[in-house]
């Protein structure tokens, strides 16, 4: 009996053990599997940060493939439309790595759904680099294969308080965000850093995402006689609140606004759109020096002359996100899950998004520790609208306009 | 709060308030005149944004020209919406149309998804405010209340004085009856679709000179038309611009007072209360 | 109730469902079904309100997010176990559920409709401002909360089999009470409400115990669908278009038939799945889906329960 069921249990761990190996695509290809918000609220972005994705993808094929241990392996993708929800993120997901036989995993856009797609990735142990999430909640739940590239929200206004302390020590700020996940993790991190920096918070309030008219809230920004804005949420918050500023001539001196004013739509909005400016995890003018690939400058070049358009943070995002993973899997010599992880894991460098380390420690295993935001602001530049970065100094490509 | 800020943001609740009548308008009068609830509501809105948005910035027009032209075209597609999706639910329960409607709006943002994205548009109107003291009021929003005011006055006239107007307000009252007088109540109903389609337009076209938007924005105000049809009285037009109005001033009062992160809620609150209480809406004058 | 096929068969498919993936360790086909099971729930009791009583309830999505929030509460903050905390979240719910009726059950037809949606908002803006549910935020499992089911995976398959057995209840529920004279008084109310309550049938009572009573299957469904999930947000546990896609289901498979919802929300969910898959249409999936459901409201209100139960009366027998 006990001779049978060894048998039986060798068989069957035999056979799991081959199930489980990941499936090496007959033709020499490393799949990569992620969702992408095609329809519903986040598709501007996500369509960004895919098209990141796609630019590193089609410059690594054409030099040959990836090289792992002496062999070269083309890229290839698999993705769905998450409908920017997260009813079938698990679903998709579990698609991605059980039918298409994905080896590796970028994560969907935004935070909410980086989360429940976490489930299935630790799950069946496959790396996932998130893009386009900068809530730290996700990385606190104790995974062991997920792994950031963008600047925690914490990090997102840091910059700008700092920047604004320099200018104006005695600046009044309103606080005004939007009440979602992201404003809302910014806005705690804000709030800790005013306390720690002696700056005062005037007025410090959340509006619903589904507000359509600022005109009441910036009548008592004014009524607070404030000197400085903080605050928006996603586009469209951030481009209507610029707007009516502008048209309720609010006179707040310093106005930085969440995510809105980085696309180059943003420009649209003319005058309402000068001396604004925003916390961004890229610029096209940032000047690090790669370890390796291409400079901000070329990126931005290649990108432009294929898609007509030029790359905001999440595109360099989507893009930087290739480049970290095929960096630590030709450092691994390998393309095993468990290697390529601890290869990132050792990561520090430095690409044309800036310096990416990840935190190891298991009860934040994944936070990117290295990289820093820039804050960039519209300014007049021979009669056009144009954006600069004007923080940190060491970054910096024009004085900040007050 | 001063109490000049508390006056400042009253007079642009009222402000905001009349577009938002305005766009509530169509809803109740579709609901009024045939017992259609139009989901697809919010999407008309939206393609009156839209149509702002290539009427000015693609083609160079002035802004407000778009006006007429929402209307005009807001009334054709109505009329073309009636007889592909409407026509054959009329008579049919409530359930019945909030579905038709309901694809029809899905249908149309998926399709305007494809062609624009969810990317933001905004078209740049300038117009002269008016300043006192430290509050300025937009100068596109005064605009767009008195246009708001004005259509509004215009629909009455149509309504009351029109023989098309009367006929539509003799079939929303008793359609059989309006049969047997002769008047082609088919067409008439067309008609009164294509009506509220166009005031949904050109409420989209009035909200786009005021405020950036995308291809969801009409969510948010297809939700506030709902209320401001239940304040104001089911198929009662006028009843819609001083719902609208009601429901500008709660935004604005609230604001000064509490968090603004409570709007919503005393707005649905509100919303729910009433229709415990007043189920045929607050400013229950007769229909029409 | 057991002597007819019906209830066997309910018991036998969702045994099927329940075993099937299991033992193929199929657990794509598994993550399909488990949405079409949480589909069926949220059709089959919406179908009490709509297709027995005759009142739609637009913001039916309330009672889902609600018993979402209660069980993943139970579970992060207080350490639960998932049973448990899910029925709290479908008693609890239950009972809030009454309590909404109390105010608005009065009204009727668009104006209850109307009424259901400002519930739903309402609720979701009072959740999002809501600090010990965490707020806009909302609560984020820790993996470890699947250690006392033995790792996600385990936990997984756990989640799956209770949400087939709540979904079988749906369905065994929504029999029992259509052959019970609470049903039959149910269904008079639904052809006329006024005639009804003439002939004895208690309206207001009736009316109250119905939307209770559909709202805690959802409820119980919710918290063990959002803790599977991981995380539990505002706008993603009352969402307005699913709930208005549990309509569909229940108006698609055919109102007032109990395995016309059930098979409403199945065809709806593959069908999503489908499109959602296909490349050549996911760009246009929104435009197909509200197509399709345009097609059968102008042209199939019956249902498919409507024209199989015309063109086989037969199978009347056999599927309820």
């Amino acid at each position: 009996m006990k001779f049978a069921r060894t048998w039986f249990g060798l068989v069957l761990g035999a056979a799991f053990a081959a199930g489980a190996t990941p499936a090496l695509a007959a033709d020499d290809t490393i799949t990569i599997g992620f969702t992408a918000s095609q329809t519903g609220k986040l598709n501007n972005d996500s369509t960004a940060q895919m098209r990141g994705f796609e630019l590193w993808r089609d410059e690594v094929n054409a030099t040959g493939g990836l090289k792992v241990g002496g062999k070269q392996y083309q890229i290839k993708f698999v993705s769905y439309d998450d409908e920017s929800q997260n009813t079938r993120v698990q679903q998709l997901y579990t698609r991605i790595i059980v039918q298409d036989k994905a080896q590796f995993l970028f994560s969907p856009y935004s935070s909410g759904l980086v989360a429940t797609a976490a489930i299935v990735s630790e799950q069946y142990g496959r790396v996932m680099i998130t893009t386009g999430g900068a809530e730290e909640k996700p990385y606190r739940l104790g995974n062991k294969y997920l792994f950031q590239l963008y600047s925690p929200a914490d990090q997102y206004l840091a910059g700008a308080l700092q920047a604004l302390k320099a200018t104006n020590p005695k600046a009044k700020i309103a606080f005004v965000y939007e009440d979602d996940p992201f404003s809302k993790a910014v806005a705690q991190a804000v709030r800790r850093q005013a306390t720690k920096e002696g700056v005062a918070l005037s007025l410090d309030e959340s509006y619903s995402g589904s507000t359509t008219d600022f005109g009441p809230i910036i009548n008592k920004i004014i009524a607070d006689k404030a000197d400085a804005l903080f605050g928006g949420g996603h586009y469209a918050d951030g481009a209507t609140l610029a707007r009516q500023l502008h048209d309720q001539k609010a006179g707040v001196k310093w106005v930085t606004l969440l995510v809105a004013p980085d696309s180059p739509n943003f420009a649209t909005l003319g005058d309402a759109a000068r001396g604004i400016s925003v916390p961004s995890q890229w610029e096209p003018q940032v000047s690090f020096r790669p370890d390796f690939g291409p400079t901000a400058a070329e990126f931005t070049k290649r990108f432009t002359d294929k898609y007509k358009i030029a790359p905001g943070y999440h595109a360099a995002g989507g893009y930087a996100a290739g480049l970290i993973l095929q960096h630590a899997i030709e450092q691994a010599g390998s393309i095993e899950p468990a290697k390529v992880a601890e290869a990132l894991n050792k990561t520090d460098v430095t690409t044309m998004f800036g310096r990416t380390k990840f935190a190891t420690d298991p009860k934040e295993h994944g936070l990117q520790i290295g990289h820093e935001m820039v804050l960039a602001q519209w300014q007049m530049k021979g009669g056009k609208l144009v954006k600069e970065v004007i923080w940190p100094k060491a970054a910096k490509t024009a004085e900040i306009a007050y | 709060m001063g109490m000049t800020a508390i006056l400042a943001s009253i007079l642009d609740g009222v402000l905001i308030g009349a577009v938002y009548g305005l766009a509530a308008m169509g809803l109740t009068l579709i609901w009024g005149v045939m017992n259609v609830i139009n989901l697809a509501h919010g999407a008309m809105i939206v393609f009156g944004m839209f149509g702002l948005y290539f009427l000015a910035s693609a083609l160079g027009l002035p802004a407000y020209s778009a006006v007429p032209i929402s209307i005009v075209s807001g009334f054709a597609c109505g009329v073309v919406l009636y007889w592909l999706a409407v026509h054959r639910i009329i008579g049919r329960p409530v359930l019945m149309s909030l579905l038709a409607t309901f694809a029809v709006n899905m249908v149309l943002v998926g399709i305007g998804t494809a062609l624009w994205t969810t990317s933001p548009f905004n078209v740049s109107v300038t117009l002269p405010g008016i300043t006192w003291g430290d509050y300025t009021f937009t100068g596109t929003h005064i605009m767009a209340a008195v246009l708001a005011g004005v259509i509004a006055g215009l629909l009455y006239l149509f309504l009351h004085h029109t023989r098309v107007g009367k006929a539509i307000r003799a079939v929303a009252s008793n359609r059989e009856a309006a049969e047997l007088s002769g008047i082609p109540t088919t067409q008439i109903l067309s008609m009164a679709f294509g009506l509220g389609v166009a005031l949904a337009a050109v409420s989209g076209t009035l909200i786009a000179t005021m405020f950036p938007f995308t291809v969801l924005s009409g969510d948010a105000y297809q939700l506030k038309s709902f209320v401001v049809t239940v304040l104001g009285g089911l198929g009662n037009p006028a009843g819609a611009l001083l719902g609208g109005i009601a429901l500008g001033l709660v935004e604005g009062l609230t604001t000064p007072f509490m968090p603004v992160s409570w709007t919503p809620i005393i707005e649905f609150g509100l919303f729910v209360l009433c229709l415990m209480t007043f189920p045929r809406g607050i400013f229950a004058l007769s229909k029409g | 109730m057991w002597r007819r096929p019906f209830p066997w068969l309910v018991v036998a498919v969702a045994l099927g469902v329940a075993l099937v993936p299991y033992w193929t360790d199929d657990v794509e086909l598994r993550e399909g079904l488990v949405l079409a099971a949480v589909y069926v729930i949220l059709a089959s009791n919406l179908n009490l309100m709509i297709g027995y009583a005759g009142y739609v309830n637009f913001g039916n999505i309330v009672f889902f997010g609600l018993g979402g929030y209660v069980g993943v509460y139970l579970v992060s903050e207080w350490h639960w176990p998932l049973l448990p905390a899910a029925i709290a979240g479908g008693l609890a719910v239950s009972a809030v559920a009454l309590l909404f009726g109390l105010g608005i059950l009065r009204l009727r037809g668009a104006f209850f409709a109307l009424a259901t949606i400002g519930i739903n908002e309402a609720v979701r803006q009072l959740v999002t401002n809501f600090e010990p549910w965490g707020g806009a935020t909302g609560i984020y499992l820790s993996f470890d909360a699947y250690a006392p089911l033995g790792g996600p995976m385990q936990a997984l398959w756990l989640a799956y089999f209770l949400i087939v057995a709540v979904m079988a209840l749906s369905l065994l529920a929504s029999y029992a009470i259509r052959n019970s004279k609470f049903g039959l008084g149910l269904l008079a109310i639904g052809q006329n409400e006024d005639a009804a309550a003439t002939l004895g049938v208690p309206t207001p009572l009736f009316k109250a115990l119905v939307y209770s009573a559909s709202a805690m299957l959802p409820a119980v469904a919710g918290a063990i669908y959002f803790f599977k999930l991981g995380i539990i947000e505002p706008t993603g546990a009352f969402n307005l278009g699913l709930s208005i896609e549990a309509i569909v289901m229940v108006m698609l498979g055919g109102q007032g038939t109990v395995i016309g919802p059930a098979l409403g929300a199945f065809l709806y969910e593959e069908l999503r799945g489908a499109l959602l898959t296909t490349e050549a249409f996911s760009h246009f999936q929104l435009v197909i889906a509200g197509a399709l459901l345009l097609l059968i409201v102008l042209f199939v209100p019956g249902g498919l329960m409507g024209f199989v139960r015309r063109r086989w009366p037969r199978l009347r027998w056999w599927l309820e």
